[in-house]
């Protein structure tokens, strides 16, 4: 993992402020979804070898919600941004 | 060639010429009636169970790298029966009893060595936990026995029973736990597969699944097209980049988790123990060495390595379980990519494919699992009906409510 992040709020951060929450491609099924949208929701993650994105959490900074994309095989970092972002789930 | 103190006399006698590998490397035939993804521990128990209990021989083994490369040859050796649920325990029981007899049967010292393990506990509802963990093995048939503070300050004076935050009150012990020699499992799992007809073939990646009318025909390999009657997945680490190949989403994530060796020192911890208020656990292996780990990293890695923080973390934990540690000198650490599952617990089933198993989602309890895990996968392989044992391990019981969720926090693979 890289040691660095760069927060689009707080600039380069070591990792140890952020916690992980995971696959950020999932997006939280309406209420009347269906068993297996729920299921697919709460269970089943994209976990590819290599680039991918997830949603961590600025814990010990501005505490906002981010994206961010890197590889799950080198542990680079291509691009983190605002969850709430354009075109980002959250 | 059986392996016998006599062998041993007889070869040393001939300038050790006699020896021989103790596998084969066969070219891969055409067609396998059944091919095991991954040379792993689950994978050679599956196949070596497969030949010897259910007679079925025209077996490929394929592995990616070499025998022994993978979490086989990256885990800390632990083997234990201590759960306390209904799904786990009598599974891992089988284990345990599989372990207890393995050397005999597969003809290969793999070091089995029941040298107790020990959960400590700093708290009165810690303590509660365990008892009652306890009880449930025991009403299993498993053994377990809770210790007071004095019985393990005599066992292992040296832990800090006075540290500030977390005391210990005393620990549940499975004296039928231990270690075993890991490698020596890989490689008698292997040659005792090989003798009874099994192919290993070795530096042979799977690169696709080939199907015809929703059954799966054979594989594509690095070393070309290979057919086959059943196809058995046993890649767990990578477990996801195989069922991606057959468009299948598991609930599973895949994890890096560190493991250390410190330099070698004088017989110094005679048990298995792991800390309570921590994820700390420390073994000394034969050579002197103090065999340890810790938690995962907490993101998806597939690489075979981890970062600092959690080495420190690690370090902090095991200093303050036994202070001593901290003068103790580190030789190596290595990372192994799981497949954690989304209730901590594993996945022995079938697919909606019809000749396509799954053996997946160890999380880190993989290794004392391996002969339960090729018993039952043999099993199921076989007979297409799941070992008594390994009933509970199904892949729909996230969608039915039936998690078993060891550790009780949910659908959050990296807190298992």
């Amino acid at each position: 993992m890289a040691s660095l992040i760069a927060c689009p709020h707080c600039g380069p951060r070591p990792k140890e402020e952020f916690t992980i929450r995971g696959d950020a491609g999932i997006t939280r099924p309406t209420p009347d979804a269906g068993e297996d949208a729920w299921y697919a929701y709460v269970y089943l993650r994209d976990n590819p070898r290599g680039r991918h994105k997830e949603h961590w959490h600025h814990t010990s900074g501005c505490r906002r919600w981010l994206v961010v994309e890197r590889d799950t095989m080198t542990h680079a970092i291509y691009a983190v941004s605002d969850a709430s972002a354009p075109g980002e789930t959250a | 060639m059986r392996y016998s103190a006599f062998s041993v006399f007889l070869n040393a006698l001939r300038g050790n010429k006699g020896w021989k590998p103790a596998w084969r490397s066969p070219v891969p035939k055409n067609h396998y009636d059944v091919i095991i993804v991954g040379g792993g521990g689950h994978g050679l128990a599956t196949a070596y169970y497969l030949a010897k209990e259910f007679g079925i021989i025209n077996v490929a083994v394929l592995e990616k790298g070499y025998i022994g490369s993978g979490n086989v040859g990256r885990n800390t050796t632990i083997i234990r029966s201590n759960y306390l649920l209904q799904g786990n325990n009598p599974f891992y029981e089988l284990s345990m009893k599989l372990w207890e007899g393995l050397e005999q049967d597969f003809n290969f010292n793999a070091m089995v060595s029941q040298r107790g393990v020990l959960n400590l506990y700093h708290s009165d509802a810690q303590r509660d936990a365990y008892t009652r963990r306890g009880n449930a093995m025991r009403l299993h048939g498993v053994d377990a026995d809770l210790l007071d503070r004095n019985t393990v300050r005599q066992m292992l004076p040296f832990l800090d029973f006075d540290n500030a935050r977390f005391p210990i009150q005393g620990a549940l012990m499975q004296k039928r736990g231990g270690t075993v020699r890991h490698d020596a499992v890989a490689w008698g799992y292997a040659r005792g597969a090989d003798m009874r007809g099994v192919d290993i073939i070795q530096n042979c990646e799977v690169k696709g699944i080939r199907r015809e009318n929703g059954v799966v025909t054979g594989v594509e390999t690095s070393q070309g097209f290979i057919g086959c009657g059943k196809l058995a997945l046993a890649a767990a680490g990578n477990s996801t980049t195989v069922t991606d190949m057959v468009d299948m989403k598991l609930p599973i994530e895949s994890h890096v988790l560190q493991a250390f060796v410190s330099e070698g020192l004088k017989p110094f911890i005679d048990n298995v123990v792991t800390f309570g208020a921590g994820h700390f656990y420390v073994s000394q292996s034969d050579k002197g060495g103090l065999v340890f780990g810790g938690d995962i990293d907490g993101y998806n890695s597939y690489a075979q390595r981890g970062n600092l923080a959690t080495v420190e973390h690690v370090a902090e934990a095991g200093v303050a379980m036994i202070p001593a540690l901290s003068r103790v000198r580190v030789l190596r650490s290595w990372g192994g990519v799981m497949d954690m599952s989304m209730d901590g617990s594993p996945i022995i089933d079938r697919t909606h494919i019809d000749n396509l198993y799954l053996n997946a989602g160890w999380c880190y309890g993989g290794f004392k699992a391996t002969p339960a895990s090729g018993f039952c996968y043999a099993h199921l392989i076989a007979k297409n009906e799941p070992h008594e044992t390994g009933r509970a391990f199904r892949l729909d019981r996230f969608a039915r409510g039936r998690m078993i969720d060891e550790k009780g926090v949910g659908a959050q693979p990296n807190l298992h």
